[in-house]
């Protein structure tokens, strides 16, 4: 891969993407738009994010890639081959070692600090878009902070379900002024998006958009205050590592539905077992 | 002069401008922290700091305005061989560099629209000094609270008041720099001669 | 006791060396050659130059044969090439009024200067499977004769004289460019043209025909459908003057319209437009459709609410790049958050009763 520039990206496009990510920075949750380019990776498997990493990376980072919270999952593999062939960045799957980490759907369970930098892979970036297909539409929504529609849909899920029938890409506030999508994640997540000491930014490629979150920005999950917030999760421990506070994945481990569940986080569970906790199904 | 132009530019364009990037990065993340820059040698009146700026963001997309002295050929020559970018008016700019002085009024630059608030200018403003006292800052990117050395209040307590419009400023002393995006609030420091309420 | 699944790396590598064994076949069968796609297979080589926005037949063809024969993956492979060259300028907008052309039919005048020629089309031939092909696909050689040196004009100058057709007015700003702007709506014509001329052809294809069966029906006459090769010129600084660097083949079709006139326009024949790379006329003939029915708001006619009369629609799903990669990531593992949905309808189950039922029933 000698024939590209380093991180892939030529530096013209590097330029553009970095202004965009300044841009969102200055405006924690606003949907910067971005000439986002064709990657050599399909629009929908982190196109967005792989852009943000490339415009952020120095040689001298240590890269992490988590997909589902894993890093050995496939498509988590395929981005992190694609930086260690095109930026020569050295990689890790060790959280706190890791200076900028791309995540799809998770963010890890342990706390980050300062140095980092945490890189989303978004889907659909519009918060709105579920209640309003047009973007030119969604765009002056924002721009009049008309949040009332995504109320009254949370407010119908209560009328229906008694809850808030959203459980993932749950819509949060920042800083008072911006709805904002938080990707994918589950919404045991959103409570880390919120005074987070690392830098996150978000990255849509194929709807061309770029936003972030600086460190300890305000993030409040949307709610009511007869229906608080409530961050959820499997109410198990995990099997291998024994964590009662980390988000599970369920397995079926038998043809007659036999369950069991373990940490997304594969780093985090592994770092448990290395220390000596052991979950009722370990070895 | 022609010499002068061709040199002090990026040696290796993709590291040093990715260095240069993480640190501009970090300080707009962090209002009031300071960051080294490097690998930038412009000419005067430029200050390193501001070249790296320049060389880091600037293309032929970002049209550019050339404030007081740094609207001088030296300057113009070498922005035009290391990155073409074209050179307008303040109303008309995405970066603009120069002194305090020279850049205002803040009035002068466009803040960006209500659909598009990116649509801003960025302010390079070079400093005699910077340091991480004075003015107190509070706002995304600050865990309690930051202090910075600002050349005045007022003006951007007023940018702040415009948010999510507004204008995003980096301030260059030597090969230092800080940054002031517009989400951050600004209250002259205890004691202070003058007090400025917190806006 | 259960051992976490492990081994994504060696998975994607042997499930690559398998695709590549896939992808050659039967070792026994000589491999196809990368002229012989770009001879024999050239309507392939044309769209995946068209859709991929990049003049290029050998590379087209090493496409096409590295993504076994999956145009969209072609295209893909192109896009992602194309975005990493440098770019060294703009050429000067193509004269189709001085391409020679292979082909040139006009629907709307049974004669006219520069003559109806028909081309290498399958129009009028009989859909029969010619299975001598099977066995021995030499053919003899055409008739031909010398092109003739008549200037080929545009239908609709004709039409233009009279005042009956629209004026298109000569625009001199530069057009926007998609690829390197994020799109915007509303989008201004330039704009939509660079995003049909893209788009996928069977997208584009079946708008077309929405617009003939009633969805905004426009009522199009082909007034021309010429196909043929034009000089690529481009203007050098340095010499002051334009300098043809190559030559492209283009498909141009150019609708004339029944305008019944609104309250702006005068009645008058009104225009759609399709240019599209390479000998592709089904995309440049529904090209030419989409884009008329597009313009319904700058001639004042009515929204009816058709897909095609929807600029926002028809932009941000035109690209098949964009929406095979979407459409297709919903294979990428969803764990997370299908596991975050589970808990919650066992929630609401839960709640509502049902289980209970359920186990009060077992």
């Amino acid at each position: 891969m000698t024939d590209y520039n380093f991180a892939y990206l030529d530096e013209q496009t590097k330029r553009m993407i970095r202004r965009a990510i300044l841009k969102g920075l200055a405006i924690p949750g606003y949907q910067v738009p971005f000439a986002s380019r064709e990657m050599p990776m399909p629009y929908g498997w982190g196109t967005g994010g792989v852009q943000v990493s490339a415009a952020v990376l120095t040689p001298e980072d240590t890269f992490k890639v988590i997909d589902q919270g894993a890093d050995d999952t496939t498509n988590a593999v395929s981005i992190r081959t694609f930086f260690e062939r095109t930026a020569g960045v050295e990689t890790t799957t060790t959280t706190c070692d890791a200076s900028v980490i791309q995540t799809r759907h998770r963010i890890p369970e342990e706390p980050l600090s300062e140095g980092q930098i945490l890189v989303y892979q978004v889907p659909i970036p519009e918060p709105l878009r579920f209640l309003e297909p047009r973007e030119s539409e969604t765009r002056k929504m924002h721009s009049l902070e008309e949040y009332g529609l995504m109320h009254v849909k949370l407010y119908e899920d209560i009328s229906r379900h008694g809850h808030i029938a959203t459980s993932y890409a749950y819509p949060v506030k920042v800083e008072g002024r911006y709805v904002m999508d938080p990707s994918p994640i589950p919404k045991f997540d959103n409570p880390k998006l919120g005074d987070m000491a690392a830098i996150q930014l978000f990255g849509a490629g194929r709807e061309q958009r770029i936003y972030a979150l600086p460190p300890y920005t305000q993030v409040v999950s949307l709610d009511f205050e007869d229906h608080p917030f409530e961050a959820s999760k499997a109410d198990h421990p995990c099997g291998m590592c024994g964590a009662i506070d980390s988000y599970l994945d369920e397995l079926i481990i038998d043809d007659t539905g036999g369950r069991m569940f373990v940490c997304s986080d594969t780093d985090f569970c592994e770092a448990r077992q290395l220390a000596g906790h052991k979950g009722k199904d370990a070895a | 002069m022609q010499a002068q132009a061709l040199s002090g530019g990026f040696a290796d364009p993709a590291t040093q401008s990715a260095h240069a990037f993480r640190s501009i990065m970090e300080a707009m993340a962090r209002p009031g922290t300071l960051h080294g820059v490097s690998g930038a040698l412009p000419p005067a009146p430029l200050s390193r700091a501001a070249g790296a700026v320049l060389l880091t963001l600037c293309d032929t997309e970002t049209p550019a305005y050339l404030a007081g002295g740094a609207n001088c050929d030296a300057v113009h020559a070498w922005l035009a061989f290391h990155t073409g970018v074209p050179l307008v008016g303040p109303s008309h700019c995405r970066f603009a560099v120069g002194s305090w002085s020279a850049l205002t009024p803040l009035s002068a630059y466009p803040i960006g629209t209500s659909e598009y608030p990116d649509r801003s200018a960025t302010l390079i403003v070079e400093c005699p000094e910077l340091t991480d006292s004075g003015e107190i800052l509070t706002g995304p990117g600050i865990r309690n609270n930051a202090a910075l050395s600002l050349p005045e209040v007022a003006a951007f307590q007023s940018n702040h008041a415009l948010f999510p419009l507004g204008l995003d400023f980096i301030f260059t002393c030597g090969d230092r720099l800080a940054a002031l995006p517009r989400s951050t609030k600004v209250c002259a420091p205890m004691g202070a001669t003058e007090v400025t309420p917190c806006m | 006791m259960y051992v976490a699944v492990k081994g994504g790396e060696r998975a994607i590598e042997n499930a690559h060396a398998w695709l590549a064994e896939e992808r050659r076949g039967d070792m026994d069968i000589a491999e196809l050659g990368i002229a012989q796609i770009r001879e024999q297979l050239s309507l392939a080589v044309n769209r995946v130059m068209a859709e991929g926005s990049l003049y290029d037949p050998d590379l087209a063809a090493l496409a096409i044969k590295q993504a076994r024969g999956d145009l969209i993956e072609a295209i893909f492979l192109i896009r992602a090439y194309r975005t990493t060259l440098p770019r060294f300028g703009a050429s000067e907008p193509v004269d189709t009024g001085a391409m020679t052309c292979d082909r040139r039919i006009s629907a709307t005048f049974k004669d006219l200067p520069g003559g109806q020629v028909l081309g290498p089309t399958f129009d009028y031939t009989h859909r029969l499977l010619d299975f001598k092909l099977a066995a021995d696909g030499d053919v003899p050689e055409a008739p031909s004769r010398e092109a003739a040196a008549d200037s080929v004009p545009h239908v609709t100058e004709f039409l233009n004289h009279e005042g009956l057709i629209e004026e298109a007015p000569q625009e001199d700003t530069p057009p926007p460019d998609l690829t390197r702007e994020p799109l915007e709506t509303p989008a201004e014509r330039a704009l939509r043209l660079q995003a049909l001329t893209r788009a996928d052809e069977g997208f584009i294809l079946g708008l077309a025909y929405s617009t003939q069966r009633g969805y905004a029906r426009n009522h199009a006459f082909v007034g021309e459908l010429r196909i043929g090769s034009v000089a690529v010129k481009m203007e050098i600084p340095e010499l002051g003057f334009a300098v043809e660097i190559g030559e492209v083949t283009l498909t141009e079709c150019e609708t004339i319209n029944q305008f019944k006139g609104s309250k702006t326009e005068p009645p008058q024949f009104t225009r759609g437009y399709g240019l599209v790379f390479g000998q592709t006329e089904r995309k440049a003939i529904s090209m030419a459709l989409v884009d008329r029915a597009l313009r319904w708001e700058e001639l004042g006619e009515d929204n009816v609410g058709a897909p095609a009369q929807d600029a926002e629609f028809v932009l941000y799903h035109a690209d098949n790049i964009q929406a095979t990669g979407f459409l297709e990531h919903i294979k990428l593992p969803h764990y997370v958050d299908f596991q975050s949905e589970l808990e919650l309808v066992r929630k609401l189950r839960r709640e509502a009763g049902v289980d209970q039922v359920q186990e009060a029933a077992e």
